[in-house]
Formats: C-alpha cells, sequence, structure tokens
C-alpha cells in the first residue's frame, strides 16, 4: 500500500523480493545497498539466522529520484525463502506493491522456484491480491554459474504468461528489455502477458539495478 | 482488489497528529513518540530527537506488531492492542491504532509504565478519531487511488527511468 506524504513531500511504496531459499534474494539488497550512494539510501536491517540465512525479512529503504516534486522512495523487503517459514513471509507480503521475484537459475533449483512461484500466488490471494494485476518483475539470478538452466526454459516453468481477457488490452507489446520479444503477445490465438524478466549475478551487481527500475517504474506508473 | 491500495497523509492531519503526540509527552513525561502504518512507515514523531534510524526502527516496530499479532491468533485473541518491551534504562510501549498505524512511546525512569498506559488512551482515541475522519474522507472520495497526484506523470516517470 503506497503511501503519500504530503507534509515530507514522499511518495512510500514497498517492494519486496520474493523467491526460493539461497536464491539470492538477501544478496540483491547487499549488493543496492552496497553501491547505491550512502545519501539515497537508509540503514539495511537483517533479521536473519546464525548462518545468515533470512528469518524473518531483510529491509533497506532507497530513494530513486523525485517525481511531481515528491521523494520517491521505496521500501525492499526481501522474504525468508526456506519453505517452513511460511507465515513470516506472509506477513511480509501485507500491503505490497510491487513484486520481484528472484529464481535460483540453477538446473536442480527449479522445482524449488516452481514452489516459490505458486506460493506467492497463494499467498498473495490469501491478502486478496492477484499477482497477474500488480507490478511484477522476474529476475533469473546466478547467471554466471555453469549449471544454469536455460533463459527459454526458466520462462517455460516460471514465467510461461497469463491470458489477457480485456479485448482492449490485446495487443502486441514489445519488451523494452529484449530485443525481438514481447510482454504481450499472441501465443496458438490465445492473448498472453508475460512479467518482464531479467538476467542477473546477484554478487557482482549485473541485473540488478535493471529488475529494481523496472518494477519501480512500474509501481510509480500504477500510481498514475 | 488487484493489490494495495494507496492512502495518503495531508498536511492538516499531520499537525493535528503531531499535535496529539506532544500532548502525550507532556501529560506523562515520556521522551518520545512516533506514529508507524502497519506497513513500517513513519509518519510522525514527537520529542526528544532520536538518536537511532528512525526508517529502520519504524519497519522493525511494524514486523514487532504483526508478528504478535499472529501469536495472539494462535493463542486465541483477537489481537494484541497492545505490546510493552521493558528495558534495564529504555521502554517502549506500542499501541494500535484505528488497525491501521501503531503508536510507539519511547520512555525511561523519569515516568511509569502505568502513567504511559494511562496517558496513551486517551492519545489513542483521539488519533482514532482523526484516522477515523481521515479514512472516511479518502473513502467518500472514491480514493482507491492516489488522490491523482501521479495522474499524467508517465513522462516524468519514464525520464526518471532515463527511456
Ligand atoms: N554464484 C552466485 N552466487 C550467488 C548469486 N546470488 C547469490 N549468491 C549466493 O547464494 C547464497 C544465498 O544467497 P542469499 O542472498 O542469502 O539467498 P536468499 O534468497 O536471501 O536465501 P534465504 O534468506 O534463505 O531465503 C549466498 O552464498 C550468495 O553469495 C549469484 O548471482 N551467483
Ligand atoms: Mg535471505
Amino acid at each position: 500500500m503506497s503511501m503519500i506524504n504530503y507534509a515530507s513531500r514522499e511518495i512510500n511504496c514497498k517492494l519486496v523480493y520474493y523467491g526460493p531459499g539461497l536464491g539470492g534474494k538477501t544478496t540483491n539488497l547487499e549488493t543496492i545497498h552496497g553501491k547505491v550512494s550512502p545519501d539515497t539510501r537508509g540503514k539495511m536491517v537483517s533479521l536473519a539466522t546464525e548462518t545468515e540465512r533470512t528469518l524473518f525479512f531483510d529491509f533497506l529503504p532507497v530513494d530513486l529520484g523525485t517525481v511531481r516534486g515528491f521523494k520517491t522512495r521505496f521500501h525492499l523487503y526481501t522474504v525468508p525463502g526456506q519453505v517452513y517459514y511460511n507465515a513470516s513471509r506472509k506477513l511480509i507480503l501485507k500491503g505490497v506493491d510491487g513484486v520481484v521475484f528472484v529464481a535460483d537459475s540453477q538446473l536442480d533449483r527449479m522445482e524449488a522456484n516452481i514452489e516459490a512461484m505458486q506460493n506467492l500466488y497463494d499467498n498473495m490471494a490469501e491478502y486478496g491480491y492477484d499477482v497477474t494485476q500488480i507490478p511484477f518483475v522476474v529476475q533469473y539470478n546466478k547467471r554466471d554459474l555453469p549449471n544454469a538452466a536455460p533463459i527459454a526454459d526458466l520462462q517455460a516453468q516460471l514465467n510461461p504468461g497469463w491470458p489477457v481477457e480485456d479485448t482492449a488490452k490485446q495487443k502486441e507489446v514489445p519488451d523494452p528489455y529484449h530485443e525481438g520479444e514481447f510482454l504481450v503477445q499472441q501465443v496458438d490465438g490465445q492473448w498472453v502477458e508475460r512479467a518482464p524478466y531479467f538476467e542477473s549475478v546477484a554478487v557482482t551487481g549485473d541485473g540488478v539495478f535493471e529488475a529494481l527500475r523496472a518494477a519501480a517504474k512500474l509501481i510509480l506508473k500504477s500510481l498514475s | 482488489m488487484s493489490g494495495a491500495s494507496t492512502w495518503s497523509l495531508q498536511e492538516s492531519d499531520f499537525s493535528q497528529i503531531q499535535a496529539c503526540l506532544s500532548a502525550l509527552l507532556k501529560a506523562s513525561n515520556a521522551r518520545c513518540s512516533l506514529l508507524v502504518d502497519r506497513n513500517g512507515q513513519l509518519l510522525a514523531n514527537a520529542g526528544e530527537e532520536l538518536s537511532f534510524d528512525a526508517t529502520a526502527f519504524a519497519s522493525l516496530t511494524a514486523a514487532d506488531f504483526s508478528a504478535n499479532d499472529q501469536l495472539a491468533k494462535m493463542i486465541g485473541e483477537q489481537e494484541f492492542a497492545s505490546l510493552f518491551h521493558q528495558g534495564d534504562k529504555e521502554s517502549m510501549y506500542l499501541a494500535d491504532v484505528a488497525r491501521r498505524v501503531i503508536l510507539v512511546v519511547l520512555f525511561d525512569q523519569r515516568t511509569t509504565v502505568g502513567m504511559v498506559r494511562l496517558k496513551v488512551k486517551q492519545t489513542v482515541s483521539d488519533l482514532n478519531r482523526i484516522f477515523d475522519e481521515m479514512f472516511a474522507r479518502l473513502e467518500a472520495r472514491g480514493a482507491e487511488q492516489a488522490p491523482g497526484l501521479l495522474e499524467g506523470a508517465e513522462d516524468e516517470i519514464d525520464k526518471l527511468f532515463g527511456d
């Protein structure tokens, strides 16, 4: 739930990094924390176990610039990816304005990715939110590893698209991030829309800001 | 609802809230008070200058409250309307306001938890009124939407993100 504060002239939005355990959600926030200038970000808070697995959440506030004279402030959260932390994971989704799904590209993590994606849809539905109707991007992380699955396979499994019922929206929309690809297109006579996707290596920062900015932009557009 | 809705805090609401918080501090002799929304955004604070990162503090407050909410449900309570964390020197008292925001009061030996609890009651009822009015007003405006602040700002948003 974004909040516009006229007194401090800020727009506050909540962006949640979701995905399977060890996929790289926390690393995304650490990288962002390390790479943006200290005066545009706040303190990072991590509630983690002894072994650095997220226990409740990580939190990092970042400013991404000014629109209409209002500072756009994004509160980035990660969830704990481990399956048995679902109660905490669900709490973090409350009031979310947008989601970055961080998938682990490694072949043997495909099942875990699929399970986490299903869990996202389920938890969102419990709040009455529909993932296909909110700012949502998919980030395929760990592209540096030799056992990374091909993007086409990951897309087919995790981001196959959802049907576009609204006839006004049934027209081709090119994917601004991948030449020659589409976010909305006809597949076998059926109109489908996919979430924008990004390839990343969270440990080096490759693709991290692209995904963040795409999500932030979708959130601000959803307010306009 | 496809996603979370937007709400806004007007300057007039803000000054009313600020007055409430200041009155509480005066009456209770507490050090400072903060108002945080359930999503962890700091709305207002009053009293002594904060010696910690208020944004981080606000996000932890909301998480603390939401975790306790779930614990309450597990033991068959609707909610814990207030929480008290006692420290050696510094303590904090948290209270729910209109199921939307959390009032946090930080205090030390200059007062007692009994006094703080008593005075918070009045403040919570004042804040409840302010927020109820505020949300009724937003609803009357049909406000699922931001009140038009970013309407037509697409170009500016594109420019901000460099494309
Ligand atoms: N090779 C490689 N390793 C990565 C990448 N991103 C993260 N890692 C490593 O993967 C491990 C897990 O990363 P985390 O960021 O803690 O994963 P997480 O998604 O927060 O995990 P949970 O908190 O359990 O949900 C760490 O050892 C990271 O260094 C990447 O792009 N490439
Ligand atoms: Mg983590």
